[in-house]
Parts: structure tokens; sequence; C-alpha cells
């Protein structure tokens, strides 16, 4: 009984100081709304679109106080996925993503830059092939409200452009092909 | 020499499609490491897979053709000059020549319908793709398929100095009769 009591009072306290920071959100992976895509040139010819089916994430977010925000993202590099299986095979090979030594890619939100009335400069450290360099993801805020299910949801997109040989990714794919274009979009549950 | 086996030596058919094979299981371990070292600019990095598939798929029907003929036909008797060990041995490495063959080439197929695609024969069919998605199907099928090729060329060499070893050393027929050559000992048939 002590026990509960004690839990509840914990829980309260949470929620309270819940109420006064911004409000944690889960990214929706298990109803899939989100992706991280790429995109990436062809000989210049043309683009190729991929993306990596298993991450996971949180972000803070409140709209009042957006620079506050904060995103952290984890990549399973295994799932890459270009519709394409000796591609596939050949992009998680050491010659681009190396998964077997680097299983995973994460994002840390450094800083929130408000750019405008729905758009900001979010700066972190993405760590891609073991390497970790700060990026500049340039976010976009799409929507949040109750959603018909009795959760509450937020979603926001992001890109940037990294280029391959920045994170030790040293295969050629050409001149039109050194950069490639993340393209994010994620929707987190209020937790 | 006559197409079927007979028990003094390998028919024709036999013959051939030993021949055949060799060649074909040698150029594509040669192909296979080749293709796979290929700068993306390079002409022949679409071709190269192209031609590795489909040779390797008339690969597999030969196999498959070669081991109907096999059962169908009689082994050719032991040469008398051949040791007990020598046979046995030899049988062992025979059968896993066969067996590991046939591990290649599906391991082969299986890298690339792991996401559904086929593989196309020539240009002139595509050969559809059967089990797809299994757990890292392409990796792991991958690994067996190199590895695999490694070690039947390895065996191969180890078939071939045996082979050379009756010929050169022992002077027998044992070469002699996969070669269709006239022999030296018993009766022609
Ligand atoms: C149905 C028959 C076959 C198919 C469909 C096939 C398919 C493939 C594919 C898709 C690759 C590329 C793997 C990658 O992207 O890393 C490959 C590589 C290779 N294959 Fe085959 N193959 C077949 C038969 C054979 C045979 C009979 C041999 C010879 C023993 C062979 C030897 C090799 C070798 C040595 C490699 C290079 C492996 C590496 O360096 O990773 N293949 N094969
Ligand atoms: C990758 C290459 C090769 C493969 C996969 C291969 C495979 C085989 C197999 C499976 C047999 C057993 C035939 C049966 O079922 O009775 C055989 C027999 C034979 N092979 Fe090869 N072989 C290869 C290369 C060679 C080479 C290079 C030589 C010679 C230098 C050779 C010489 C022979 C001979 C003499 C026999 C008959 C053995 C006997 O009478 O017991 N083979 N080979």
């Amino acid at each position: 009984m002590k026990k509960t009591f004690a839990g509840l009072a914990l829980g309260s306290l949470m929620a309270l100081s819940g109420a006064l920071q911004a409000a944690d959100y889960v990214i929706d992976k298990e109803g899939q709304h989100a992706s991280i895509n790429f995109k990436i040139s062809h000989l210049g010819y043309s683009f190729v679109y991929g993306r990596f089916n298993d991450f996971s994430g949180n972000f803070s977010w409140d709209a009042d106080k957006p620079e506050s925000s904060a995103v952290n993202v984890s990549i399973n590099t295994d799932s890459v996925d270009s519709n394409h299986a000796e591609r596939d095979k050949h992009l998680r090979s050491d010659d681009f993503l190396n998964v077997a030594e680097h299983p995973t890619a994460t994002f840390e939100s450094t800083g929130v830059e408000m750019t405008g009335d729905d758009t900001a400069n979010v700066t972190g450290n993405l760590t891609l092939n073991g390497v970790t360099k700060p990026v500049v993801l340039d976010a976009k805020f799409i929507g949040e409200g109750d959603d018909p299910w009795g959760g509450y949801r937020a979603g926001f997109s992001g890109t940037t452009t990294l280029t391959l040989k920045d994170f030790d990714i040293s295969r050629d794919l050409g001149p039109a092909a050194q950069d490639v274009e993340l393209i994010i979009t994620v929707e987190g549950v209020r937790q | 020499m006559s197409l079927r086996n007979t028990a003094q030596r390998y028919g024709l058919i036999s013959v051939v499609l030993h021949w055949l094979m060799a060649l074909g299981v040698i150029g594509l371990f040669s192909l296979g490491l080749w293709m796979t070292d290929l700068g993306y600019y390079s002409p022949y990095y679409t071709s190269a897979p192209f031609w590795h598939k489909s040779i390797g798929l008339v690969l597999a029907v030969l196999l498959v053709l070669r081991l109907v003929w096999r059962l169908a036909n009689p082994k050719p008797d032991p040469l008398a000059g051949h040791r007990g060990w020598e046979i046995s041995l030899s049988a062992l490495v025979h059968l896993l020549l066969y067996l590991l063959l046939g591990i290649i080439v599906l391991s082969g197929y299986l890298i690339s319908t792991a996401k559904g695609q086929g593989i196309s024969l020539f240009g002139w069919l595509e050969v559809p793709a059967l089990v797809t998605n299994l757990p890292d199907q392409a990796d792991r099928a991958g690994a067996v398929h190199y590895w695999l090729a490694v070690s039947v060329i390895g065996l191969a060499a180890l078939h071939a100095l045996g082979a050379l070893k009756h010929h050169l050393l022992d002077r027998d027929d044992t070469l002699r009769r996969m070669l269709g050559m006239r022999l030296k000992q018993g009766k022609e048939s």
C-alpha cells in the first residue's frame, strides 16, 4: 500500500515536471508513421531512393519554446533497403555502410535555431560508418494534435546533405554522386 | 567410344559434361572474384554479373543432367592398379564436388532473389524468385557462396593433382578414360 502511494506521488511529481518542460514524444515506429529515406544521384541522370526500415528515437517538443527541443534517433544500418537485393548487399558491405562493424547510426541534436514560424535548423552529431560529424538538419514542423485513438501526436520533416567521403565511404559512384540527401519524416506519440 | 559409360571407361556424354563443367566452374570462380572488384564506371560492371548468373544457371541445369546421367549409367570399374584408399578417397571427393556445386548454385540463386527479383537467363527468360526474405538472406547466401566456391576450387585442385599423379607417375588409364583417349590396357568397348 505504502509502495503504491509512493509510486503515485512520484508519478504525479513527474507529470508535474513534465508540464513545466517540453513534452516527450516517442517516434511512432510501431505504426510506421515515420521514415528515414535517402536519395542519391545515379550518374547525374536520375535518382535512386532508399530507406532504413529499422530505427527508433524520441524527441521533446514544446510549441511555445521550440528552441529547447531535442531529438535522438538510432538507426539499424543493417535495415538499408533500396529494393534491390544485390545492391543492398553491397550497401551493407564495407564498400559502403560496413554494417558488420558499425551496426548503428545515431543522430543526437545539440541545438535548435528557429528560422521561421515552423522551420528550424537542428544542429546535431551524426554518427555514421563509425564517423561522428556535426550536421544541420533543415527541419520543418508539420503539425500536432489529438489523434483519433486517444493519443497526442506531433510530426516533423527534415533534410540534410552528406558527403559520402566525410563518413569514410570511399566507394566512388561518380562525380554526380558524391553527396547523398537524407530525407526524414517522423511522427511522435506523446508519452 | 560409346555415348554411355561402360565398365571400362566413361562414355562421350560423361566426358563432355565433365570438361564443360570443369571449364564452367573455373571460369565462374575467376569471373566471380573479378566482377565483385570492379569499379562502378567499369564497362563490365553490369554485364559481368549478368554473364556470371546466366552461365551459373546453365551450370545448375548441367549438374542435374549429369547426376541423372550418372545414376542411369554404370560407373567404370576401378582400374586394376587402384588401391583401396584411392578408390574411397576419390569417391568421397567426387561426392563432395557434386554436393558443393549444388549448394553453390543454390546459394548464388538465393543472393540474387533475396528481395523477389528474378534472374535473367541471357536475357531470354527470367528465372523467378521462389524463396525470398529469409533473415539476412543475401548476406548469408553470399558468405556460403563465396566460401564454398573457394572450397570447390581447392577440392578440384586436389582432384586434378590425383588425376595427374595417376597419369604421370602411375602411368595408368585414369585420366585417359576421362579424356576419351585410347586406353593402354584392356579391350576397347
Ligand atoms: C546459379 C548459379 C550462380 C549464381 C546465380 C551466382 C550468383 C552470384 C552473385 C549474385 C554474386 C555476387 C555476390 C555479391 O554481390 O557479393 C556471385 C559471386 C561469386 N560467385 Fe557466383 N553464382 C552462381 C554460380 C557460381 C559458381 C558455379 C561459382 C564457382 C565456383 C561461383 C563463384 C562465385 C565467386 C567466386 C563470387 C565472388 C564472391 C565474392 O567475392 O564475394 N558462382 N555469384
Ligand atoms: C572444377 C573442376 C572439376 C570438377 C568440378 C570435377 C568433377 C569431377 C567429378 C564430380 C568426377 C566424378 C565423375 C563420376 O561421377 O564418376 C570427376 C572425375 C574425374 N575427373 Fe574431374 N573435375 C574437375 C576438374 C578436373 C581436372 C582439371 C582433371 C584432370 C587434370 C580431372 C580429372 C578427372 C578424372 C581423371 C576423373 C575420373 C576419375 C575416376 O575415374 O575415378 N577433373 N571429376
